[in-house]
C-alpha cells in the first residue's frame, strides 16, 4: 500500500515535469505577444492587480480596433501574465519563461525593485526589452541597455519634497521617520536628508529616525521627533504605515503638517488614515482628481470598470505598455524571428527620445530612465488626491 | 559492476543535462528550475538533519541561507568585479573557476559559524523554547544586513554576473548548472554519510531520548554543535549557489517566509528520510512552477494539498524511510558506504 502511494506521487511528478516542458508552446499568427511579470500574489498583491487590470483594458481597447497597426497590417495583442509572488528568483523564473516558452517581444514589469533588478539582468542577458512600470532604484536600468522603465527614480523625488516643503510650509527645519528595511524609504530618506541640508545648513534635520517594516507602534520614535520640534515630518513610508503613524503624532501632540512621497498614492490610504490624513501633501507621479485630457479619460474608465480610482502603478503600466506597443509600430515591420524582433523593438525603444504619456511627459536620454515631471498632491476633505504643483526637472 | 548503477547514472545525468542545456535542448527556463530545485534539495536535506533526524524544530533556516549568500557573493564580488568597496577588481577573470568553489565553501564555513549562535543555546534549551530561538537567529541575521550599508542595505547586493561570466570566458559551457548539480550531489552525499555513520547514529538518538543517549555514552552536546553547523553550513551552500544564479541578492529574499518554504518541504518528505526530502523538494519546485498560471489559486491549491496530504499521510511522503526501504530491489544498483 506505501508502495502504491509513492509510485502514484513518482507518476504525478513525471507528469508534472512533462507538463513544465509542454507549457507555453503555442504558435499564432498575426499576434504580438507581450508578457507580463508581475506580483500577483505574495506581499504586494494590490501592486500586480492594478498593472493587470490596466493593461487589460489597454488590450480590450486596441483589439477592439482590430488590433495594432504595425506597417499597414493589423495585429492582434495577446498579453501574457506571469505571476511572480514577489520573490526574486520566482521572478527570474518568470521573465525566462516569458523569454523561452511564452516567446514575448518584450516584458513589462515586474514593478517592484526587489524583483526587478534581477529579472532585468535575466532580460538582459537573453537581450529582450523589459520596461519596469514601477520601480525606483537605480540599479534595476544600470548598464542594461535592454531594460527601460517609466517611472522617475528618488534622486529627483526627493529634492522635489524638500523644495515643495520648504516653499509651502516656510519651513526651515524637518524631520524624518523611514522604514530602515525597505529600500525605497531608506532611500529617499537619506536623499531628502541631504538635500534638505544643503537648503537648510546642516543640523536642520532634527530628527532622523527609523523603524521597521512590520511595525505597528511608533511612539518611541514620535516622542523623539515631537520634542525636536520641527516643522514638518517627512514620511517616505507606505500607506498602510502613513495611516499608523499620522494617528500616533497626533495622539503625541504634534500640530504640524506631514510630507509624504508616492507610496502614500494608494487608494486604501484615506480607508486607514481616515480624517487625520486629510490636508497633508505628497509628491507622486499622477494626480488623480483634478485630471484632463487622456489621463481623466484612463482615471474614469478605469474606475467604471473596476470600481476604485486607479493608483499610479495603474497609469504607470498603461504608459509602460503604451511605450513598448510605440515601439513595436515605431520599427515599421514584424519580423517572423522572435530574436530579430526584439532587437528591433529595443532600437526603436531606444530611439523613442519624448513620450506622452498619461502621468506625464518623458523624455529619455539613451539611459532607459525617463526625466519626467512629478506632482505634488494634496488631500482633500472628500479624501481625493489633488493636483498642487508640477515639479520638472531642470 | 550493477551496484554502481546509480552512481554512474547520476554522473552521465549530470553530464547530459549539461550537454542539452549546452546545445539549448533545454532552454534558459527549464534550467532555472532545474537549479532552483537543486538549491531547494540542499536547503530541504540539510533542513532535515536537524527537524527530521535530531527531532529539533529549527524554522530559521533562510537565515544561514542568507550568511551563505552574502559571504560568497562579497568574496566573488571583491575578487572579479569593480565594487565601491576597494574599486577595481582585485583578480583577474581567468582565476574565476579556481575562485568561485572556494567562495562558496567560504559562505558555507561562515555559515556553519552562524549556526552556533543556535547550537550553543541548544545545549540547554529543547523544543518549542528553541524554535523561537532559531526564530531570532533568522531576524538577527537579516537586521543585521538591512543595517550594513556597505553591503547594500535593504537595497540588495549584486555584481555577481562578473564571476559567472570570467568561468563562461574560459569554456562557454552552463557552468551554474554544473555547480549546482555538482553541489547538490555533494550536500546530499555528505548527510548521507553523516546519518548513517557510527558518529551520526547519536542524532536519532538525540531525538530518540537525549537523557538515554546521554546515559549510552552519546556527547550530546557535541551531536547537537556538529548537526547545527552541519546543517547551517549546507544551507550556506545553497545560499551562495542561489545569489550566484540570480546574480543579486536581497536579505528580504531570505525571511521567514523562506524559511517555512524549506520546513514544508521537509514535512512534505518525511522527517529522517533523505530520499523524501529531496523528492518533496523537487515536487515542491515543480508545483510551483506548473501552477504559476493559477495566479492566487495558486496559494488554496498549494496549502490544501498539504493539508490533504497531512490528513492521510501525517508522517509526510516518505515517512521516515528511505526510498530503497520501500523498493528493496533498488538495492541491487548502489553501494553506500
Amino acid at each position: 500500500m506505501k508502495g502504491m502511494t509513492v509510485k502514484v506521487l513518482v507518476t504525478v511528478l513525471a507528469l508534472a515535469l512533462g507538463a513544465v516542458a509542454l507549457m507555453g508552446c503555442g504558435k499564432g499568427e498575426d499576434v504580438i505577444k507581450i508578457g507580463f511579470n508581475l506580483e500577483l500574489t505574495g506581499d504586494i498583491p494590490k501592486v500586480g492587480e492594478a498593472s493587470k487590470f490596466a493593461a487589460e483594458m489597454l488590450k480590450e481597447d486596441i483589439n477592439a480596433k482590430g488590433g495594432l497597426e504595425v506597417g499597414g497590417k493589423k495585429y492582434k495583442l495577446e498579453f501574457v501574465y506571469q505571476d511572480n509572488e514577489a520573490k526574486a528568483e520566482s521572478a527570474v523564473n518568470a521573465a525566462l519563461k516569458l523569454i523561452t516558452q511564452d516567446n514575448v517581444v518584450a516584458i513589462i514589469g515586474p514593478n517592484s525593485s526587489k524583483q526587478a533588478i534581477p529579472a532585468g539582468g535575466a532580460c538582459n542577458d537573453n537581450q529582450t526589452p523589459m520596461v519596469s512600470p514601477w520601480s525606483t532604484n537605480p540599479d534595476t536600468t544600470k548598464d542594461r541597455p535592454w531594460v527601460f522603465r517609466a517611472a522617475f527614480l528618488d534622486p529627483f523625488q526627493g529634492p522635489v519634497a524638500a523644495n515643495f516643503a520648504a516653499k509651502q510650509f516656510g519651513a526651515k527645519t524637518s524631520a524624518v521617520l523611514f522604514d530602515i528595511a525597505n529600500d525605497y524609504s531608506k532611500g529617499l530618506a537619506e536623499i531628502f536628508k541631504t538635500e534638505w541640508e544643503k537648503k537648510s545648513g546642516a543640523g536642520t534635520v532634527v530628527a532622523f529616525e527609523s523603524h521597521g517594516t512590520k511595525d505597528q507602534d511608533f511612539s518611541a520614535q514620535l516622542t523623539k521627533i515631537v520634542a525636536a520640534k520641527p516643522d514638518f515630518i517627512f514620511v517616505p513610508d507606505n500607506y498602510n504605515q502613513v495611516a499608523l503613524i499620522i494617528k500616533q503624532a497626533r495622539d503625541l501632540g504634534y500640530k504640524g503638517p506631514f510630507m509624504g512621497s508616492d507610496a502614500w498614492g494608494s487608494a486604501e490610504l484615506m480607508t486607514l488614515c481616515g480624517k487625520e490624513c486629510i490636508g497633508q501633501f505628497f509628491s507622486t507621479h499622477y494626480a488623480a482628481a483634478g485630471a484632463q485630457g487622456a489621463t481623466k479619460e484612463f482615471i474614469d474608465r478605469y474606475t467604471t470598470k473596476y470600481k476604485y480610482v486607479p493608483d499610479d502603478v495603474a497609469a504607470l503600466t498603461w504608459d509602460a505598455t503604451r511605450l513598448v506597443l510605440q515601439a513595436i509600430q515605431e520599427a515599421g515591420k514584424i519580423e517572423k524571428d522572435i530574436k530579430a524582433e526584439r532587437k528591433i523593438v529595443r532600437d526603436a525603444l531606444a530611439g523613442i527620445k519624448q513620450f506622452d504619456g498619461i502621468t506625464g511627459t518623458m523624455k529619455f536620454s539613451g539611459t532607459g530612465d525617463p526625466s519626467k515631471c512629478a506632482v505634488v498632491v494634496q488631500i482633500s476633505p472628500e479624501g481625493k488626491f489633488e493636483f498642487k504643483e508640477s515639479v520638472c526637472p531642470q | 559492476m550493477q551496484k554502481h548503477t546509480f552512481t554512474i547514472s547520476l554522473f552521465v545525468g549530470i553530464f547530459a543535462l549539461t550537454v542539452l542545456a549546452q546545445f539549448g535542448v533545454i532552454n534558459q527556463y527549464l534550467q532555472s528550475v532545474i537549479m532552483l530545485m537543486g538549491v531547494n534539495i540542499i536547503l530541504s536535506t540539510s533542513l532535515n538533519l536537524v527537524n527530521g533526524y535530531m527531532g529539533e524544530f529549527s524554522c530559521g533556516h533562510g537565515g544561514f541561507m542568507c550568511v551563505g549568500a552574502y559571504v560568497s557573493s562579497v568574496i566573488t564580488v571583491l575578487c572579479f568585479s569593480k565594487n565601491q568597496i576597494l574599486g577595481a577588481p582585485l583578480l583577474p577573470p581567468s582565476l574565476a573557476l579556481l575562485a568561485f568553489p572556494i567562495a562558496l565553501f567560504a559562505g558555507a564555513a561562515v555559515a556553519a559559524v552562524a549556526g552556533l549562535v543556535v547550537a550553543i543555546p541548544s545545549f540547554k534549551t529543547r523544543g518549542d523554547y528553541l524554535a523561537i530561538i532559531t526564530l531570532a537567529a533568522n531576524y538577527i541575521v537579516i537586521s543585521a544586513i538591512d543595517n550594513m550599508e556597505i553591503i547594500g542595505g535593504p537595497r540588495g547586493f549584486m555584481g555577481m554576473n562578473a564571476t559567472v561570466n570570467g568561468m563562461k570566458g574560459l569554456l562557454d559551457i552552463p557552468w551554474m548548472l554544473l555547480w549546482v548539480l555538482f553541489g547538490t550531489v555533494f550536500s546530499v552525499w555528505l548527510l548521507r554519510r553523516f546519518v548513517t555513520s557510527t558518529l551520526g547514529k547519536g542524532v536519532p538518538a538525540i531525538a530518540q531520548d537525549e537523557i538515554a543517549a546521554e546515559i549510552m555514552s552519546v556527547d550530546t552536546n557535541r551531536m547537537k554543535l556538529i548537526a547545527f553547523m552541519l546543517s547551517s553550513g549546507i544551507a550556506g551552500l545553497a545560499g551562495g549557489l542561489f545569489a550566484h544564479i540570480l546574480g543579486y541578492v536581497n536579505p528580504h529574499s531570505f525571511d521567514i517566509m523562506k524559511s517555512t518554504e524549506v520546513m514544508v518541504m521537509v514535512y512534505l518528505g518525511g522527517m529522517g528520510s533523505l530520499s523524501g526530502a529531496t523528492l518533496s523538494a523537487v515536487l515542491f519546485t515543480v508545483l510551483l512552477e506548473v501552477l504559476r498560471p493559477l495566479e492566487i489559486w495558486k496559494w488554496v491549491v498549494i496549502p490544501l494539498l498539504l493539508i490533504l496530504l497531512m490528513q492521510f499521510r501525517p508522517e509526510g511522503i516518505m515517512g521516515n524511510k528511505e526510498l530503497s526501504d520501500l523498493f528493496p530491489k533498488l538495492k541491487k544498483f548502489y553501494s553506500f558506504k
